[in-house]
């Protein structure tokens, strides 16, 4: 693993660290929510940085599967917080 | 040549997520936050899958490139509508603007949205609930 690579991991986990400062800290619901979905964004980008980084490739498999879950996790989220029936 | 072009690529990426997250952190309401750090982090996201698609496309290994152009086209098509569908939810379970804010133009429809008195699925329930 190269000097930039580690470069990457450490910028990467800063963010991740300021999104759960603000999941810890958020004084409303929304503000969790968003703050979870912005932290699957950034898992998507350590996959990626890890394909990089060991030279696999299916660790770009991992990225899809997550940005698609994490997508479906922000939309139950979202109508959960509308506070209305979830099938209207 | 191309690994140099694509570690750019990759370190404007980490310096657009890093910019999102201090704006998670630093701004006043619900929906600045979230307008900020989805930008800010769907467009980094995107660039850093851009660059590992270059340096796999550049004799590291094909699939990992196309895979990462595929990633990079859903994180583009799925974060913002999640953003959108959380700051939707957001107004309309009574989350308040920053008192400075200038323009409220959600505003007259949620009202519309609110005053709909029954749901589809709550008059299913009572239909079932009936006999």
């Amino acid at each position: 693993m190269s000097c930039l690579e580690l470069i990457a991991f450490a910028v990467l986990l800063l963010s991740a660290v300021l999104c759960l400062y603000r999941i810890g800290r958020g004084p409303t619901a929304p503000d969790r929510a968003v703050s979870i979905d912005i932290l699957g964004t950034l898992i998507v980008g350590f996959c990626c940085i890890m394909a990089l980084a060991t030279g696999r490739d299916y660790y770009m498999n991992i990225a899809i599967a997550w940005a698609l879950i994490s997508f479906v996790a922000t939309l139950a989220l979202a109508k959960y917080l509308e506070g209305r029936s979830y099938d209207a | 040549m191309m690994l140099d072009v694509a570690w750019w690529i990759i370190g404007v990426g980490l310096a657009f997520d890093l910019l999102g997250c201090v704006g998670l952190i630093r701004l006043p309401d619900v929906y600045n936050r979230a307008q900020a750090a989805t930008k800010c982090v769907t467009l980094g996201t995107c660039m850093l899958l851009l660059g590992v698609a270059f340096v796999g496309f550049s004799g590291t290994s094909v699939p990992m490139g196309i895979k990462a152009l595929i990633c990079a086209a859903f994180v583009l098509l799925t974060s913002p509508v999640g953003a959108h569908a959380i700051c939707r939810g957001a107004y309309l379970s009574g989350v308040k603007l920053w008192p400075e804010s200038v323009e409220d133009a959600f505003g007259p429809r949620a009202d519309q949205i609110q005053q709909q008195p029954t749901q589809k699925g709550a008059a299913d329930r009572e239909e079932t609930k009936a006999p």
